[in-house]
């Protein structure tokens, strides 16, 4: 009796937080959930700030393991690397989540996609805004992965033992390139049909076999219906599959040379 | 003979110096429970396990034994009777504890180890470097949004092939390649010169030799990097907003602007 009358005189706020206390415990303490949060995740009981939770943080996260443990004290500074690699990456995972939204709305036909593409802009709920973030972020991501490799020139980061990486890290300035270029056939309005051309018409001028480079990018002699699905599975699946492996071997190649280069 | 390092035979010293003076002290009074407290002393003093220090007294006792005659025969295995056998021992020389130890060889840590990587100034990835991708994350993702929300992506008029625009401009990334185009033949501008650029490019590691990253030590890569970005930078301007109808060459503030994103 004397304890309901303590639970009684106890204020409603005051009952309610002990109760969301006993809950957030029960919770936090069942298999279930400890089972999903591996140790050093901030959705476990009592994380506390200590070396070995910012530890574990970093190994039991499936995202934050593409790092090491601990860094140099100087690859944290903004000023050394601007964040240009990174911000490249971040802006491929952004292309791909609004890149997957287009695609519900997209049919790669020379008679449906500039419709699809109007329809997207007047009738679909955010619509122009994501395809308007597409293009921005694709366009930045170029200037990014550009400005990314000559930062690393500068710095002489692509010296020895980090020579293979650079290579790679070529490569995917390339394939950043050919995904932009791919992509802005899709619209199917005046800009992409005559950039295009003027963009094949200068891959049609490789030495001995220029016709055929030029027969296989289109899908036949002229830029057409062909060349539209062809440039559509290239561009959300073909380039993306391939980037994101030299990715990985780019970014395991930054881990195994031993992080990011030295200060100057 | 092998030299012993002065800090080592300074600490044998000591703990011999010390063990000597625990033993005068336990010897004095023949009573058991005071040499029990001497062996708890000696213990706190010498830092050696207790059972290791037992085991050593009674192995002592049973050695001492067969030309002790009132030192215990029987007690091999019972500590606390081996305690007078060893305030009767010989002259036997003992170490720290009551130990006969010899100093075989001194293997110096410079022969067996081998040091490779020297430690380095590092910090926690979580909170320090997380921090900021996360912020940078955020601002790209911010920055983004609000352009996307006030400036549209073109969409002109549905593709028409018996139209051609004056001027087909290509994508602003190829508009230097496209401005070679008017300067040189088309399989030079297009495919040779790119080519090459792009294969020196990719080979750059295996041409500069050079180790050192210090700017100071590699100022011709350097001019010739910077060059060579401003030539491409200069023509994709120049293809972008200095090329009028025909690709003909116009200022933007006098003829308009030709160029879309």
């Amino acid at each position: 009796m004397a304890t309901t009358d303590d639970e009684v005189k106890k204020p409603l706020p005051q009952r309610m937080q002990d109760q969301m206390a006993n809950l957030t415990d029960q919770v936090q303490g069942s298999q279930a959930w400890n089972s999903i949060f591996r140790p050093g995740s901030i959705f476990r009981k009592g994380y506390t700030d200590s070396p070995r939770n910012r530890s574990y943080v970093i190994m039991n996260s499936v995202l934050y393991h593409l790092h090491p443990v601990k860094v140099k004290r100087h690859a944290v500074k903004v000023s050394y690397t601007l964040c240009l690699g990174g911000l490249s990456f971040f802006l491929f995972i952004l292309l791909t989540v609004t890149g997957i939204f287009l695609m519900f709305f997209y049919r790669p036909t020379a008679a449906a996609a500039w419709d699809d593409i109007y329809t997207l802009q007047n009738s679909v709920t955010f619509g122009l805004l994501v395809r308007n973030m597409h293009r921005w972020a694709a366009h930045l991501m170029v200037l990014s992965v550009f400005l990314h490799m000559a930062r690393v020139f500068y710095h002489g980061a692509y010296k020895a033992p980090r020579e293979f990486n650079w290579v790679i890290g070529v490569n995917l300035l390339q394939f950043t390139l050919l995904l932009s270029f791919t992509g802005y056939l899709l619209p199917w309005d005046q800009l992409a049909l005559w950039a295009v051309t003027v963009g094949t018409n200068m891959m049609g001028y490789t030495p001995v076999f220029g016709e055929q480079v030029r027969f296989v990018l289109l899908g036949g002699v002229e830029i057409g219906t062909d060349t539209l699905l062809r440039w559509y599975v290239l561009h959300v699946l073909l380039l993306p599959f391939v980037l994101v492996i030299f990715m990985a071997i780019h970014f395991w190649r930054v881990r195994k040379d031993g992080g990011i280069s030295g200060p100057l | 003979m092998t030299e012993v390092p002065e800090h080592l035979r300074k600490r044998a010293e000591e703990a011999r110096a010390k063990a000597a003076a625990a033993k005068a002290a336990a010897d004095a009074p023949p009573e058991a429970p005071v040499e029990a407290m001497s062996a708890e002393q000696q213990e706190a003093a010498s830092k050696i396990p207790a059972h290791l220090l037992e085991r050593s007294r009674a192995a002592k006792a049973k050695a001492d034994g067969g030309d002790d005659a009132g030192g215990g025969t029987a007690v091999a295995t019972a500590p606390t009777a081996a305690a007078p056998a060893a305030s009767g021992g010989g002259p036997v020389p003992t170490g720290p504890g009551g130990h006969t130890q010899r100093l075989l060889t001194v293997v110096k840590s410079g022969s067996i180890q081998d040091v490779k990587g020297l430690p380095q100034d590092k910090v926690h990835t979580w909170p320090h470097l997380l921090v900021v991708e996360f912020a940078a994350a955020l601002f790209i993702t911010a920055f983004t949004l609000i352009f996307s929300i006030f400036v549209n992506a073109p969409l002109l008029e549905l593709a028409n092939f018996n139209e051609t625009p004056n001027p087909s401009k290509a994508p602003w990334y190829f508009l230097g390649l496209q401005e070679l185009l008017t300067m040189f033949h088309p399989m030079v501008a297009g495919v040779t010169i790119p080519g090459i650029g792009l294969f020196i490019l990719m080979f750059a590691p295996y041409i500069d030799r050079n180790p050192s990253p210090k700017p100071e030590d590699r100022k011709f890569a350097i001019s010739l990097m910077t060059v060579h970005l401003m030539f491409w930078a200069v023509l994709v301007m120049i293809g972008s907003f200095f090329r009028g109808p025909g690709f003909n060459f116009v200022f933007p503030w006098e003829a308009g602007l030709f160029f879309e994103l």
